[in-house]
């Protein structure tokens, strides 16, 4: 995963609530094969409007979206992620997410900021015509109006994102133990350790 | 196995697993069985590929299509196969017949006589075994705890991480037992059984939990009844189902292709004996049921949890105290297209779907086969389909001559696979139309869109074939020769 430290452009002033993930990606993408390719689904019923946010001149590209409450809501797809991350989405800004969009979005590097809805209300203002930063080091939102929003985040996810960690790396990173694990439990539950052999 | 503190099956599974413990209380978990079907894996073995890793362990992976296949002819009379007429299906399998080699797991392949839907293959072949780690990117991997293995479902991330480190981070759940007390009656059945489980349970009374079935009924059900329980956990919200091995078990599994053998069979056995719950252990949770309050079970609704008796009739929203059950039953009735206070048995049906990892073993088909046997499907049931579970049971009926019944009875007999459980292959049940069927989710649009789908047992779905509505099979066929 590429490492993000700071995410800088201009951000899609979208700011619908509960949006849920059949919004994001309707169900027919989950027949894919590949996660690439998957930004032509993104949105895809909001898309069909030629005046639509996602395609204008301005924001086509944008790597923040703004959002309003319990964004991500619905179903536990991965694909929502996905998608986003294929538009070129780095960091979603929002009041509330839902939680299981949250993981998935960590999973795959997306950053998900949580400001009031105040501060989310200014943003959207600002958004229209300037650009707006994200600092994950300080854990900042500023825009070139002097606005500076700090928000949270889960230490352990903002260590992971900093450094480009993914969850499979970093269980890589134990193989020492899952190997031991192995050898033990080879020789105290043999029929376990051993599976099928591929033809 | 340590003494000490008495324990639940769950947590002997548990801490036999644990590859390291972290300071937040998340563990390390290591997983023995991985199963693999063709949608939720393209994107984990793709990640794989960009990112240059390998599947930790091929050996303990297991690869089998099974949600998108059609149910019809896969081979033509020279052996060609006919191509799926969906592309994106077709793309999905052949990502699977490309991934499997490339990263050196074995592939049931969809013409194979082993092949069928993951979780009755699994234990059919003696890969899930009592007492393992089992995952799957499906949400019914519950399934193989009838046999006494920690089993659950997981999202393409998770696939991703358990084939790269054989793995997951996870943290304990709770426990609760579910407690059926005394003997079920004649032709009352497993999936009645966790049909009325669900609507006691809610759809989100097990969150949080993994759910131990315990009691008389449970230990008087056959291995594939115990599957059958089993996998519904997922509908009341739990991580997992568990029901403790015993010797019914241990003679499931003997002899499979992948299960121990020889001296290996032995301490396995052994091992297995030891993890049933210890006199004294404590559930943070315990819920009694009593066996003989269970009748034929039906659901009305789009929940699991939206249940009633057959000999019941349809509730009004007004019948729930909570506001949004209130609502959410006016919303299931319309979308079902039912009328409060109308006997159950009077709700008609187009379609009979006999089939999905819940109801598609051998000893479901026989079920269905008692009651079809002599009899004919109603003119007004549309279709009805038979759909085994895998090749082999498909084989195996075949020698019991069961399918010469379902046909006799004007019901198609189809090829393995998940088919109209979820719709995803050419098998789907018209909008607006019903269906009683075996499998286990009545959600809106599972079935096809707009599709009106009752939960039901085999001998139920055959039942309401032969008298096209939803029917108490007590009352028309001799429950002694139920079983
Ligand atoms: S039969 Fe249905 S529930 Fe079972 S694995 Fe297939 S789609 Fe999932």
């Amino acid at each position: 995963m590429e490492p993000l430290k700071q995410v800088e452009g201009r951000a899609i002033p979208f700011g619908a609530k509960n949006v849920d993930t059949d919004v994001i990606i309707p169900a027919h993408w989950l027949k894919t094969i590949t996660r690439e390719g998957m930004s032509k689904g993104a949105f895809e019923t909001l898309r069909q409007d030629p005046a639509n946010l996602f395609d204008s001149e301005t924001f086509k590209g944008a790597p923040i979206l703004i959002a309003g409450d319990n964004f991500g809501c619905g179903s536990s797809r991965e694909h929502a992620a996905w998608a986003l991350m294929d538009l070129g989405i780095k960091a979603v800004i929002a009041p509330s997410f839902s939680d299981i969009f949250s993981g998935n979005a960590f999973k795959n590097g997306i950053l998900t900021v949580v400001l009031p809805q105040a501060a989310i209300d200014r943003l959207m203002d600002v958004a229209q015509t300037d650009p707006v930063h994200i600092d994950l080091e300080s854990q900042t939102v500023t825009t070139p109006f002097q606005d500076r929003f700090t928000f949270e985040i889960d230490p352990f996810r903002k260590h992971c994102l900093l450094g480009g960690l993914d969850e499979v790396g970093l269980t890589l990173a134990r193989d020492e133990a899952i190997s031991a694990y192995e050898n033990e439990a080879g020789a105290t539950m043999p029929w376990l350790n051993k599976g099928v052999v591929a033809a | 196995m340590t003494t000490g503190k008495p324990r639940t099956l769950y947590e002997k599974i548990w801490d036999a697993h644990v590859v390291e413990r972290r300071e937040d209380g998340t563990c390390l978990i290591y997983i023995d069985r991985h199963l693999v079907h063709e949608v939720t894996s393209p994107q984990a073995f793709e990640a794989l590929r960009l990112s240059g890793r390998k599947v930790r362990r091929p050996d303990l992976t297991l690869a089998v299509p099974d949600h998108n296949l059609p149910t019809t002819a896969r081979r033509d009379s020279a052996g060609h196969r006919i191509p799926i007429a969906d592309p994106e299906s077709a793309q999905q399998l052949a990502a699977l017949e490309r991934n499997a080699p490339e990263f050196g797991v074995r592939l049931i392949g969809d013409a194979d006589a082993e092949q069928g839907i993951v979780h009755v293959v699994g234990p059919e072949q003696g890969f899930s075994l009592p007492g393992a780690t089992i995952v799957c990117g499906d949400s019914h991997t519950a399934c193989h705890g009838g046999l006494g293995a920690l089993a659950f479902g997981i999202g393409t991330s998770e696939v991703e991480h358990v084939l790269a480190t054989q793995t997951l981070l996870l943290s304990r759940s709770k426990t609760m037992e579910v407690r059926v007390e005394g003997q079920l009656g004649p032709g009352v059945s497993a999936k009645d059984l966790v049909l009325h489980i669900c609507g006691v349970l809610r759809a989100s009374g097990g969150t949080g939990y993994v759910i131990e079935y315990t009691g008389e009924a449970i230990r008087d059900l056959s291995v594939e009844g115990r599957l059958t329980v089993s996998n519904m956990a997922i509908e009341h919200g739990a991580r997992a189902g568990l029901i403790a091995p015993d010797d019914k078990t241990f003679a499931y599994v003997k002899g499979r292709p992948y299960a121990p053998k020889g001296d290996e069979w032995e301490a396995a056995v052994a091992w297995w004996k030891n993890l049933a719950t210890d006199p004294g252990a404590t559930y943070d949770k315990v819920v009694v049921i009593q066996a003989a309050d269970i009748a034929p079970t039906v659901t009305w609704g789009t929940s699991p949890e939206d249940t009633v008796p057959i000999t019941g009739t349809v509730p009004s929203p007004d019948d729930f105290a909570d506001p949004s059950k209130q609502e959410a039953a006016a919303k299931s009735l319309a979308y079902m297209g039912l009328t409060p206070g109308t006997p159950m048995q009077d709700v008609e049906v187009q379609n009979v779907f006999i089939g999905s990892c819940t109801n598609s073993r051998i000893e479901d088909l026989r079920a269905a086969a008692r009651v079809l046997k002599g009899r004919t499907k109603a003119p007004t049931v549309r279709w009805a389909i038979v759909v085994p579970g895998s090749g082999l049971v498909k084989r195996q009926a075949e020698a019991e001559g069961l399918d010469r019944i379902f046909i006799e009875a004007g019901l198609e007999w189809r090829e393995p696979g998940c088919s109209a459980c979820l719709g995803m292959n050419p098998d789907k049940v018209p909008a607006g139309e019903r269906c009683a069927s075996t499998s286990n989710r009545n959600f809106v649009g599972r079935q096809g869109p707009g599709s009106r789908t009752h939960l039901v047992s085999p001998a139920m779905a055959a039942a309401a074939a032969v008298t096209g509505r939803l029917t108490d099979v007590r009352d028309l066929a001799d429950v002694r020769e139920l079983g």
